[in-house]
């Protein structure tokens, strides 16, 4: 039998990618994307499943409308009400001025949580200057499960009020059995004003 | 000659990617392979193993940990490397730090771990804390090995892993640190302290054109 070779012109009614899961192996895959305008949240209340193992938010010039405030998360398992889980974390970082004239690598008891059910820090000391903006990752391992807790951890950087750069580490636990389906992102006063929030799937589906 | 046109049906069997998309796909995460513990002592990706690729398909490898439960309290959660032989013993120098935090009163802490950093050491690497055994008690994180066929540098490696510790902390743990050979790392196995028994997932990823 002759093979059948495809042209470009041949694929235009494909709208899908097949089901068969090399094809979507190992890549990022794109869910959802929240963009902020004047926000007072960044809500992410689908896509959140059993498809994917771990889930990656991706944080690009995220700019509050107050100056020194804090980007903060929380959850909401499946079937609650609220985002209000309960929470431990950790919780460092490294700073430099522009100046050059402070530095400093420190554990932060401030910001952290112990069994909290508030948003909990991701970044600190964000600026409203118009040209700052807070930048970075976070990993959300296995929020399906109804076996364990669900680990998260991330790297924010960001140009905090006085002209720092800050280098952040969370990380912790919804500390529930309960799988999480939602996940919320806000400013600890003021609105998101703008920026852009990326989840995506990671690896092969489940 | 008439236009063959394909739809959705007519593709659904496929099972493999074109090499154009990959290829085409310059930093994206190929996934190489998945083990699953079971009760099981030890998970081990072992190039031309069990279709694990480990050599210079790709110049850097990604490990992910979901959630590795081990079946005895209280145990750390490591790695080794195999360079040559059939041996996990590959020469190694790192670093270890931590912070974590209590559940219930807090009392923070962030430290430098001397106790479980290697000088020049073939023994196994701890890269969490140790981890509970209770039901909903785990180990989760990732680990980056670079260039680990290289023949001419020494063997870079960083790991960051959260462990629901057995006393109710939360521990965010650092490691990095390199394999001090220049034979090829074509191995790599993951243990629990003491040999002890472990469920969970591992998946390897290839990092394609990074």
């Amino acid at each position: 039998m002759a093979i059948r070779t495809a042209v470009n012109r041949a694929l235009t009614a494909i709208t899908a990618l097949p089901t068969a899961a090399a094809l979507t192996d190992g890549n990022l895959t794109l869910l959802t994307t929240a963009t902020a305008s004047s926000s007072a949240t960044l809500d992410f209340t689908s896509n959140i499943n059993s498809t994917y193992n771990n889930y990656l938010f991706k944080f690009i010039n995220l700019h509050p409308s107050a100056d020194g405030v804090e980007l903060m998360f929380q959850a909401n398992a499946v079937g609650g009400s609220g985002f209000n889980e309960t929470v431990t974390t950790t919780f460092f970082l490294a700073l430099h001025n522009e100046a050059d004239g402070t530095t400093n690598l420190v554990y932060e008891g401030d910001h952290d949580s112990a069994q909290g059910t508030a948003y909990t820090e991701l970044h600190g000391q964000n600026s409203s200057d118009a040209d700052h903006g807070c930048n970075g990752s976070l990993t959300l391992f296995n929020p399906s499960s109804t076996t364990f807790v669900k680990h998260f951890s991330g790297r924010f950087s960001g140009t905090s009020s006085g002209d720092f750069e800050r280098d952040d580490f969370p990380a912790g636990y919804f500390n529930t059995t309960a799988a999480i389906d939602e996940i919320s992102f806000k400013f600890s006063s003021g609105n998101i004003d703008s920026g852009t929030i990326k989840m995506y799937g990671v690896g092969p589906k489940q | 000659m008439s236009l063959i046109k394909y739809n959705d049906r007519s593709l659904r069997n496929l099972t493999t990617t074109p090499a154009a998309v990959t290829g085409n796909s310059p930093g994206a995460l190929v996934h190489i392979k998945t083990l699953t513990a079971s009760s099981s002592a030890s998970l081990t990706f072992v190039h031309g193993s069990s279709d694990v690729v480990l050599d210079s398909t790709y110049p850097i490898y990604k490990f992910e940990f979901i959630n590795l439960n081990p079946a005895s309290d209280d145990k750390k959660f490591q790695v080794n490397f195999r360079d040559g032989g059939t041996n996990y013993d590959a020469t190694k120098t790192t670093t270890n730090f931590f912070a974590f935090n209590r559940e219930g009163s807090g009392d923070p802490g962030f430290s430098y771990s001397t106790g479980n950093d290697l000088a020049q050491s073939t023994a196994v690497q701890v890269i969490s804390e140790s981890a509970g055994n209770g039901a909903d008690e785990s180990v989760s994180g990732e680990m980056t090995l670079f260039n680990p066929s290289s023949t001419t540098f020494v063997k870079h490696f960083m790991s960051r892993t959260n462990t629901y510790y057995t006393s109710d902390i939360s521990y965010d743990v650092y490691v990095a640190g390199y394999c001090n050979v220049t034979a090829a790392i074509d191995g790599v196995q993951f243990t629990f302290e003491s040999g002890g028994n472990f469920d969970g997932t591992i998946k390897l990823y290839g990092i394609k054109d990074s």
